[in-house]
């Protein structure tokens, strides 16, 4: 059950999406996400996920991971597929009329689009994770926000923070298990019985949960202080991001691609 | 007497279809006969600890059954929890799941999911404490204010208020220094005698099996490789060195001095049971009796009395 996360899994691999620079990996999916709300029309959105696919496939990421990234937030895209199916009125006759729900053709074409915009946005950001490693990734985060330093915000210390958690998600899921496991074992009833009885049986793994998590902290602490970690100050890194001309090279195939999807939207208003 | 663990023919694969799969346990077959103190040992990742997880179905098998009594543990997955009762499991460092305010508390936790009541579990806490030789006093502190050593005897005494038939325990002293591992193996060896119970001790260690158990089950790569008395299994001693696995230090003397052409028993696996041999020897060579092994003899005898 909770071997199913797929937070911050990271694939391995040494495809191109893999070996482009973190940097511009993170800030083209965020423009890929206002792409998504930009070129919001049927042709867009198809261009977008076309897109997409082609950057899983070069990836080699098998689609079934996109299947197990898409599972857990499933009821949310289902939620707001519904509110748009009966709160989006639009001109013309409405297709179905029951009681207070009225459904027009205009919300059936809403509840479709934003439903598939949801998913690709999660597909999306999925590529990201699957394919660049979590400390990576905050060295990216570290680097992007550099500038906020001058303005005093502990820049350093919150990729650091990132990493940490990070880090310890598998660790943590992995005890849970265990002490779930232990709590069983002593006839505890954690996947039956009634909701409040559920959220009671809940007590004896958190508790036991929380201690280590402190404990683990207490001791990584002290690991990095005998370390003589003091911070960001001064501090160099053995791997140093640098952008190369191929970077450069998968930059501007990347603006191209969404430039032609934004212009789709503007030369085909209607499609 | 009855066979209280039947598994015929156990596998287990972890994430089944995925790439990801891992086969743990392969067609493994054996029974438990009620009363026995059966050692579990084997090299890390020869699936001792998936073997026991599946005595009280906290793993389903991907094939093959288990018995417990009789019962077939999966033939109604509802009632799993009353196995659970029947088979008590204590996990690796039992410590981390303590919760409770006091240790007391923290014991009657699985007699209180028993459904017994207070005076049944009052009883159950304090029988359980005195097995694990816990100081009553200690019984209404926190289990957290303990030191590491007490701390595992409220987790183990809080499975066996419990009073399963089938007590498996893994690597009950694990991280204990040399005299808490001794106290605690003792108390469950003392436990086992008092109460009959069925006892399945997982652990790294050949002297802790060779001293407790009176069964040995040896897993290597996800089967079983040998299961037997301890006796016959040690008496095997150099298939056990070829697995990976240690025997104990005085096996290994006894095995060498055999190497050397001195007629010694093999399967000399304890020190009282050495010391035994050793005087037998000496007896045997003042009686002017030789010591030589009747075939390859290499060596005069004289160094077994060392």
């Amino acid at each position: 059950m909770l071997r199913d996360i797929t937070i911050g899994q990271h694939f391995p691999g040494n495809s191109l999406v893999h070996r482009f620079d973190p940097r511009l990996k993170l800030v083209l999916t965020i423009v890929y996400i206002v792409l998504l709300f930009a070129a919001s029309n049927p042709l867009g959105l198809t261009l977008s996920i076309l897109f997409l696919a082609a950057m899983y496939t070069v990836a080699k990421i098998p689609l079934k991971m996109i299947g197990k990234s898409l599972k857990p937030i499933l009821p949310i895209v289902i939620f707001t597929a519904v509110l748009n199916l009966f709160f989006v009125s639009g001109e013309g006759e409405p297709l179905v009329h029951i009681w207070f729900l009225t459904i027009y053709a205009e919300g059936v074409r809403y509840a479709v689009l934003m439903a598939v915009r949801v998913m690709a946005l999660i597909a999306g950001t999925s590529l990201l994770t699957y394919t660049t490693s979590p400390i990576v990734l905050t060295d990216a985060i570290e680097q992007l926000l550099k500038p906020l330093g001058k303005l005093h915000f502990p820049v350093h210390e919150l990729a650091m923070m990132m990493s940490i958690a990070l880090r310890f998600i598998p660790t943590l899921i992995e005890e849970t298990d265990k002490i779930m496991n232990a709590q069983k074992a002593r006839g505890a009833q954690l996947d039956t019985g009634k909701m409040t009885e559920r959220v009671k049986a809940l007590v004896p793994v958190l508790i036991p949960l929380f201690i280590s998590a402190f404990r683990r902290a207490d001791e990584l602490a002290m690991a990095m202080e005998c370390r003589c970690y003091r911070g960001g100050d001064g501090r160099t890194r053995l791997k140093v991001l640098r952008c190369t001309k191929r970077d450069y090279i998968d930059l501007a195939v990347c603006i191209a691609c969404f430039a032609v999807i934004l212009s789709s939207r503007l030369v085909f208003p209607n499609f | 007497m009855a066979d209280i663990i039947k598994v015929e023919h156990l596998s287990y694969v972890y994430n089944p279809g995925l790439p990801t799969a891992v086969t743990a346990l392969d067609d493994v077959s054996f029974t438990v006969e009620e009363g026995d103190f059966v050692g579990i040992i084997g090299a890390t990742g020869s699936g001792k600890s998936t073997l026991i997880t599946h005595m009280n179905g906290l793993n389903k098998p991907t094939s093959g059954k288990i018995f417990i009594d009789g019962r077939d543990l999966w033939a109604d997955p509802e009632k799993i929890r009353d196995f659970r009762f029947l088979t008590g499991l204590v996990f690796q460092y039992p410590e981390y799941q303590l919760f409770e305010e006091t240790c007391y508390k923290d014991i009657a936790f699985g007699p209180k999911n028993m459904g017994l009541d207070d005076a049944e579990i009052d009883r159950r806490v304090h029988e359980a404490a005195d097995f694990v030789g816990l100081d009553p006093a200690l019984l209404e502190r926190s289990p957290f204010e303990l030191s590491g050593g007490q701390k595992r005897r409220v987790a183990v005494a809080g499975v066996m208020a419990m009073k399963p038939r089938i007590l498996v325990l893994d690597e009950p002293a694990a991280g204990l220094d040399p005299e808490g591992r001794d106290d605690i193996l003792s108390e469950v060896k003392e436990y086992h005698k008092k109460t009959g119970t069925t006892v399945l001790l997982v652990s790294h260690s050949m002297e802790d099996i060779a001293k407790y158990a009176n069964r040995v089950l040896v897993m290597s790569n996800k089967k079983i490789a040998m299961y037997d008395t301890v006796e016959k299994v040690f008496a095997r001693a150099p298939e056990l060195l070829e697995l990976g696995l240690s025997v104990p230090q005085v096996t290994k003397i006894f095995l060498k001095l055999r190497e050397m052409g001195v007629d010694v028993p093999a399967d000399v696996y304890t020190i009282p049971y050495a010391v035994k041999m050793i005087v037998e020897a000496k007896r045997r060579r003042d009686a002017g009796e030789s010591l030589v092994l009747p075939r390859e003899a290499k060596q005069e005898g004289g160094a077994a009395t060392c």
